[in-house]
């Protein structure tokens, strides 16, 4: 784990203090360097006009392109709403013990569900899902533990029961330092 | 429970594979993956999935008939079957098919998640059962068939080694010797024992009666066929079939049930319609098959295909030391059935059934048994009470003829020589009885 590195790739015109803070609990949590690109891919090729939605598995195999270096764990962020082929929609999503994962704070946002504004709210969600992204990529499975941030969570509700944080067993799992 | 349980996903779009491996995997499932019926009927064959999700629309065999194939491969596995469109017929048909559920792509998150562990905790409680049926098994005992002697405890024995297989048992001995209960011991015992032991008294029915019974019949198939109607080997599918009195089955039913055992399928009397079924067969007999082949009474090839394990019940004058345990047993049970207190037999009384040649068997010392219960004094059975007359005390050196000949007196006496009551307690029609009297020259003492 020594050798690896954590690449944020910024699909979402996300501001630079907003994505400095994810990267600081990013590298916190797993204890690696994390870099952030700008990307200005035009997301509209990956737009499904019956779904209204932005195909997630298309984006993660064009973010592979990125990976030009292998030690590089690379999660694309992105502000659009994200499906999967069998999915309604997605938070995130990141193949287990890969390099690439995507996550999206469309269905983070409280307004989504009629609920006021609130970004610190979100920021802590965001850094959730992120987190619990790069875990699969790290080869965490979902954790039973309730306050691990490797719980399932298939509603927003589900991740604001959960910690920012692995659990001791996951951390132990994935070869992160205490 | 997530790394136990094994998901095998059927799809023919790579895209619905990879995402659902991704999604089960992240759960922490082993998950397998197959684009095509074919492939997923070839994965099945090498190993067992727990829940096998499937799409409805592939090309070649689609969602529905691999799932059919899948139950004929005896599967256990939880099919779940997916389509991209909500369609009520498909649905119903997949349910009817015996599918665990149904699901419409793409699918709310929450949704899978509830579908999959509903199906997880449907695997659990299966192998639960599994396990606490296997506990009740090794629990089983035989406690109905009562012996300490050497005789016996080699019969149980028997009994112990025949009940995990799953051969043919020919069960010999007299009658009342309890050939029934060796039947229901091998079959309680056995694998088979949450399914039905399904008994068939062969030599109370005609030929014809026998035929619709066994195997079943069509509505409308003979004079009074109102209804279908499912035969006894059809009800028997998973456990075990009992035929009693075998040896009188006749030379056409000998033929039927022999094509019956070799291929374990049959057709309903009336109907057209090839029936399987599961079944494990037990005969009973009291006379000597093997003496019946040799006169060309009962087919050798039959014989030879039931008379896998023969289990010989020896008759209760070979095993006197087992009449006390047998009293006792029988004391207890009908004193707890007439709600009385436990009695006891006096010594005078216990030694003359030791010394009693019982050509009745274990059903002649049980009748005794209650009746003693019934006239006696509620504290003990006496010698009195047991229904042992002057003359009748060995019968090892009587002839057929004069032990009935006694028999029938003795029922007559008892009923005032009342013909139409004493016909009643022999079981024989008036006429018959007649017949006796006259044959043994019999006289009312009152004439």
């Amino acid at each position: 784990m020594a050798e690896q590195e954590i690449l944020i790739i910024n699909h979402g015109n996300f501001e630079k203090e907003f994505l400095g803070t994810i990267a600081d609990g990013i590298a916190k949590e797993f204890h690696l360097p994390v870099s952030i690109k700008e990307s200005h891919m035009d997301l509209s090729e990956y737009y499904d006009p019956i779904r209204r939605q932005y195909n997630g598995n298309q984006l993660m195999k064009d973010l592979d392109s990125w990976s030009t270096l292998k030690q590089y764990k690379i999660i694309g962020l992105f502000r659009v709403d994200l499906f999967n082929p069998i999915l309604t929609y997605i938070f995130g999503q990141a193949a287990l013990n890969g390099n690439i994962g995507v996550a999206s704070m469309y269905r983070l946002r409280n307004e989504q569900y009629g609920m006021p504004k609130d970004n610190d709210l979100l920021l802590e969600r965001f850094q959730k899902v992120i987190i619990h992204e790069l875990g699969h990529m790290f080869g965490l499975v979902h954790c039973h533990i309730p306050p691990c941030v490797m719980r399932s969570s298939t509603y927003v509700e589900d991740i604001d029961q959960k910690s920012t944080h692995l659990c001791s067993k996951c951390r132990q799992e994935a070869g992160i330092l205490q | 429970m997530p790394g136990k349980i094994s998901i095998l996903i059927v799809d023919d779009e790579e895209s619905v594979r990879d995402s659902l491996y991704n999604w089960f995997i992240e759960d922490g499932y082993e998950v397998e993956c197959a684009e095509n019926a074919k492939q997923a009927l070839s994965i099945l064959e090498s190993r067992n999935m727990d829940i096998i999700l499937a799409d409805i629309k592939m090309p070649g065999m689609d969602g529905l008939e691999m799932h059919r194939r899948i139950r004929s491969l005896n599967k256990d596995s939880i099919v779940i079957i997916m389509t991209a469109f909500a369609a009520v017929d498909t649905a119903v048909q997949a349910l009817k098919d015996g599918a665990f559920d149904y699901i419409t792509k793409p699918f709310d998150p929450d949704d899978l998640s509830h579908l999959i562990r509903n199906a997880s905790s449907q695997i659990s409680l299966k192998e639960e059962n599994k396990a606490l049926r296997n506990k009740l098994i090794s629990l089983e005992n035989v406690e109905d068939l009562i012996g300490s002697s050497e005789a016996m405890i080699g019969v149980l024995k028997e009994v112990e080694r025949v009940a995990q297989s799953n051969s043919p048992v020919i069960i010999s001995g007299e009658s009342g010797t309890g050939k029934e209960l060796i039947a229901r011991a091998i079959h309680s015992n056995s694998k088979r024992k949450f399914s039905p032991l399904v008994s068939v008294h062969c030599g109370a029915l005609t030929e014809s009666l026998l035929e619709s019974e066994l195997f079943g019949h069509e509505k409308g198939a003979f004079t009074g066929a109102m209804y279908n109607r499912k035969g006894r080997f059809e009800m028997a599918d998973g456990g075990t079939i009992f035929l009693d009195e075998i040896a009188t089955i006749s030379p056409k039913m000998q033929i039927e049930l022999l094509r019956v055992l070799e291929t374990k399928t049959f057709i309903r009397v009336g109907g057209n319609k090839e029936i399987t079924s599961d079944f494990r067969v037990i005969c009973a007999t009291n006379k000597n098959l093997k003496l019946m082949v040799d006169d060309g009474l009962f087919r050798e090839d039959l014989f030879y295909r039931l008379n896998v394990v023969n289990i010989r019940i020896p008759p209760l004058r070979e095993r006197a030391e087992d009449i006390p345990l047998l009293v006792d047993h029988f004391i207890k049970k009908y004193c707890t059935s007439m709600s009385r207190n436990i009695m006891r037999i006096d010594k005078a009384a216990l030694k003359r059934l030791e010394q009693y040649d019982f050509p009745g068997n274990v059903r002649e010392l049980e009748n005794m048994i209650e009746r003693a219960i019934v006239v006696g004094n509620e504290k003990e059975i006496r010698l009195r009470d047991l229904p042992f007359e002057k003359g009748m005390s060995t019968h090892s050196f009587q002839s057929l003829e004069d032990l009935e000949k006694q028999y029938i007196l003795q029922v007559l006496n008892k009923h005032d020589w009342n013909i139409s009551q004493s016909a009643k307690v022999i079981k024989v029609d008036r006429a018959t009885l007649y017949n006796k009297i006259k044959k043994y020259e019999l006289q009312s003492p009152k004439k």
